[in-house]
Parts: structure tokens; C-alpha cells; sequence
């Protein structure tokens, strides 16, 4: 008897589509996030992460419709990330229905807005994304540093240290995305992940590199991750929610299955 | 008409409580006819003409007992139990109770005699693992009473859950249902009029939505 770790799909969308393509076998329209976000909630998600990626600021209010719609169908949590500001897109975002936001580049250029936005709509809702990239020599002791801009923009900042300064100012949850492993298919970076889970107390979700059942499973199992966050393997039908619980169940992780 | 009152005090999310009720609202409507109708309001004329009141919240206590006693919030949900059906969700549950450690120590309104405390920074479960703070995720609870909300929700189902302080009740009877995390918690109270959870049944899928639908046709202490 204990807390489930949690399976969290991700929903990647450019104005108010899901792009990466979703390709359920008997989904009616595939790039309409929430139809996919419903389906996710019948099928034993634990929770909902849509990313938007939506360039432009007008297209935006796109997004707060699509977050509104989602949250009028979807009774899992939901968080929303990408392009949360200022503590006005966070209010807009909660009102809209969100659950929690997620905070990344803003985090970075002012970690004070972490601070005010946990103070603000308190640590529940505010998670904090970090896209960590390894910059350890083969020799040398493993260490991690913050990328933005997809990964490309090193910032200087070490993982573990602005981690815990996150925390610290308020930070409920940790999203964390190893850039080395993003898209690979070859399993979370388990070393990163579990170092950062050991370093601080709130819940962290692994994610980047999601190939099969087993790398989830890992995940928990060797990376201390508190959830798993997958998007393609999900997306394109290879695995069901149900078949990733089951696995994780088989390997002695409690998951939610009723 | 069966008309819901969310109490609004300008803390957080109701969307998701207000559209998980309509959604059910709209189930029963399609099978006996039933129209919900549920309204977000701090008006006290409006709470007090509805069915059933609603008394959510999320955030720190502090801020959170501010604005209910700033709105007076408390004499609304005093109000409302005498006669009819409420239901308090996570802090609104919180705030039912005498006090609250959050925050420094903050007075809370009293209506139930229960205590808020911290899990603390170290929590372990009974294998000695380190559990992480906040509570955070689908963790099951046990039903310790067999309550009209409890309907069709099997027993040691999860909910979602999500605080870093926890309820302690003086009159254990009005324990309505239990979770472990480090330690045993109250998930749900009933009392008289009153059904509270410490989880978030809006975002509870299945169980969640069950629960909510129960509150629909529940009538209070008497049925």
C-alpha cells in the first residue's frame, strides 16, 4: 500500500494541434489534443503534460482554449508548459484549468520568478523543467549542466546545485529532460535522474529517451524517478497505458490499475 | 433543477471542480432527467439558495483562511451544513478544521474539531524508504464508514492527492476514510451535512467522478 508512480504522456502542440502526430489506431482525429488528452484519461493515465511550442504570442490564445477544452473533459491533472512568463500567463493557465504550469527558460533568465509564483499560487502547482545536458569528460566525475533552446544554449548553470536552489525557492515537482537522451529511444540517463532525485524532496518526472516498457520501469527502479513521462512510444501506438503499468506492476513497481 | 455553489474566494483552480461536476451532472441528466446547474460565487444570498455547496481550495493556508475571512466565507459554509449537503475538498477540508500548522500557526475556522500538521522533511514509509513532501499522486484510500458518497467506489481505490499537511481528527467517528503516507492520514470526513477529502476527486478520474456523482444525489446527514 503505498503512492503510485505515475505514467505521464506528453502532448506536444503548435496552435492548438498536436504536432510529433499521435497515431491511435481508432482515433478520429489524432491532432486534436483533447480528443487524445480524453482518450489518454480513459486508458489509465495519471496525468496530462501539454507542452506548447506555439512560436508566436498571438497564436497563444490558441492555447488557453485548448486548455480550457482539455480541462473540461480530462478529471486527471493537467499540467502546462512552454511559454510560461509571467505570473499573469500562470493565473491565465490556472484559470483556463490547469492544474500545475511548467516553468523552464523563465526559471533560468529570472529564478526569482520561481520564488514569487510558488508564493504567489503555491508549490503545488509550480513545476520546474530542466533540460540538463552531461558535460563531464569521460574521466572525470559525472556532471550535468542547464540547456535552453531546445538544448543547444549551454547557460553555465550545474543541475544538481540549481536544482536544489529551485526547491528551495518553491518549486513543487521537478521535470526533468536529459537533452543527451531526448528522442534516442535508448532509456532515461539514470545517473542524472537519480542524482537529482537523491538531492532533493519533492517528486521528480523522468524524461528524454523512452524507447520500450523496461526503460519506464528503470526509470523508477534505478533512477528514483516518482513518475515517467514518455510521449512517442505512447503516441504512435506502440505500447498502451495499460501495457506500461502492467509491466512496471510485473516488475514490483506500484502503479495505479483501477 | 439541482443547483451546485462553488464557493469562490479567489484561490486557484474551480474550473476543474465546476466542469468534472457539470460532466457528471450531465450523466445523471441523460438517464433520470435531472438537470445540474452549478454556479462559482462569494455571494451569500446565492450559496445559500443553492442545493449543495462546494467549499474547494488549494495554496497556503494563510493566504487561503485571509480571503475566506476577509469574504466570510466561514458563516456561509456554517450556514450551508445545517441544511444541506456540502462537500470540502483538500484545503477547503483543511480549513473546516481548528488549526493549521502551515504557514507558522494559522487559526482555521473551527467547524470540525481536527488539527492540520506537517508530514515533515523526513518522511519514511515502513520499509524505510525516503517518501518525498508533498504527497503527491494516486495513493489509495480506505473507506472506514459505509457513506452514501462511498457508492459504487470500491474500497482501497486510488485518488489523487496533493498537500504537504495532513488532518488529524479528534472524534475518530467522523472518520469517513483512510490513506497511509509515512503515516496513517485522514482522506475523508463525514459529518452531519458535511462530506470532506483531503483529495482531489475532480481530478480522481473513474472513483473521483463517482464520488462527485453521489454528491449529486445525496441528500445530507439524513439519508
Amino acid at each position: 500500500m503505498a503512492l503510485a508512480k505515475r505514467i505521464i504522456p506528453c502532448l506536444d502542440c503548435d496552435r492548438g494541434r498536436v504536432v510529433k502526430g499521435v497515431q491511435f489506431v481508432d482515433i478520429r482525429d489524432a491532432g486534436d489534443p483533447v480528443e487524445v488528452s480524453r482518450r489518454y484519461g480513459e486508458a489509465g493515465a495519471d496525468e496530462i503534460t501539454f507542452l506548447d511550442i506555439t512560436a508566436s504570442h498571438e497564436d497563444r490564445a490558441t492555447t488557453v482554449d485548448t486548455v480550457r477544452a482539455i480541462a473540461g473533459q480530462v478529471f486527471i491533472p493537467l499540467t502546462v508548459g512552454g511559454g510560461i512568463r509571467t505570473l499573469e500567463d500562470i493565473r491565465t493557465m490556472l484559470n483556463a484549468g490547469a492544474d500545475k504550469v511548467s516553468i523552464n527558460t523563465a526559471a533560468v533568465q529570472n529564478p526569482e520568478f520561481v520564488r514569487e509564483s510558488a508564493e504567489r499560487f503555491g508549490s503545488q502547482c509550480i513545476v520546474v523543467a530542466v533540460d540538463a545536458k552531461r558535460v563531464s569528460a569521460e574521466d572525470e566525475p559525472l556532471r550535468w549542466e542547464i540547456f535552453t533552446h531546445g538544448g543547444r544554449k549551454p547557460t553555465g548553470l550545474e543541475v544538481i546545485e540549481w536544482v536544489r536552489r529551485m526547491v528551495s525557492y518553491g518549486a513543487g515537482e521537478i521535470l526533468l529532460t536529459s537533452m543527451d537522451r531526448d528522442g534516442t529511444k535508448i532509456g532515461f540517463d539514470l545517473e542524472l535522474n537519480r542524482a537529482v532525485s537523491e538531492a532533493v524532496n519533492v517528486p521528480i518526472i523522468a524524461s528524454g529517451g523512452v524507447g520500450n516498457l523496461d526503460h519506464l520501469a528503470d526509470g523508477v527502479l534505478l533512477g528514483a524517478a516518482d513518475a515517467v513521462l514518455a510521449a512517442s512510444i505512447f503516441h504512435f501506438g506502440e505500447y498502451t497505458i495499460r501495457e506500461a503499468k502492467a509491466h512496471m506492476a510485473s516488475r514490483g513497481i506500484e502503479v495505479r490499475l483501477d | 433543477m439541482n443547483q451546485v455553489a462553488v464557493i469562490d474566494y479567489g484561490m486557484g483552480n474551480l474550473h476543474s471542480v465546476a466542469k468534472a461536476i457539470e460532466h457528471v451532472g450531465a450523466e445523471l441528466a441523460s438517464e433520470s432527467g435531472q438537470a445540474t446547474k452549478v454556479i462559482i460565487t462569494s455571494d451569500p444570498a446565492r450559496i445559500a439558495a443553492a442545493d449543495r455547496v462546494v467549499f474547494p481550495g488549494v495554496g497556503a493556508i494563510r493566504d487561503c483562511m485571509a480571503e475566506i475571512n476577509r469574504l466570510d466565507v466561514g458563516a456561509m459554509v456554517a450556514s450551508a451544513m445545517k441544511t444541506k449537503p456540502v462537500l470540502a475538498i483538500c484545503v477547503g477540508m483543511q480549513a473546516l478544521m481548528a488549526h493549521s500548522e502551515e504557514n507558522g500557526g494559522v487559526d482555521c475556522l473551527g467547524l470540525l474539531s481536527g488539527r492540520v500538521k506537517f508530514f515533515g522533511e523526513v518522511l519514511r514509509d515502513e520499509n524505510d524508504a525516503r517518501l518525498k513532501v508533498p504527497h503527491m499522486g494516486w495513493n489509495r484510500v480506505a473507506h472506514t464508514s459505509d457513506h452514501p458518497l462511498w457508492r459504487g467506489v470500491p474500497d482501497n481505490s486510488r485518488f489523487y492527492f496533493v498537500h504537504s499537511y495532513y488532518v488529524t481528527m479528534d472524534e475518530t467517528d467522523q472518520v469517513a476514510g483512510r490513506s497511509v503516507y509515512g503515516r496513517e492520514i485522514v482522506a475523508a470526513i463525514s459529518a452531519g451535512n458535511i462530506f470532506a477529502t483531503q483529495f482531489h476527486p475532480e481530478k480522481s478520474q473513474n472513483a473521483g467522478l463517482t464520488l462527485l456523482r453521489n454528491f449529486l444525489t445525496w441528500n445530507g446527514a439524513s439519508d
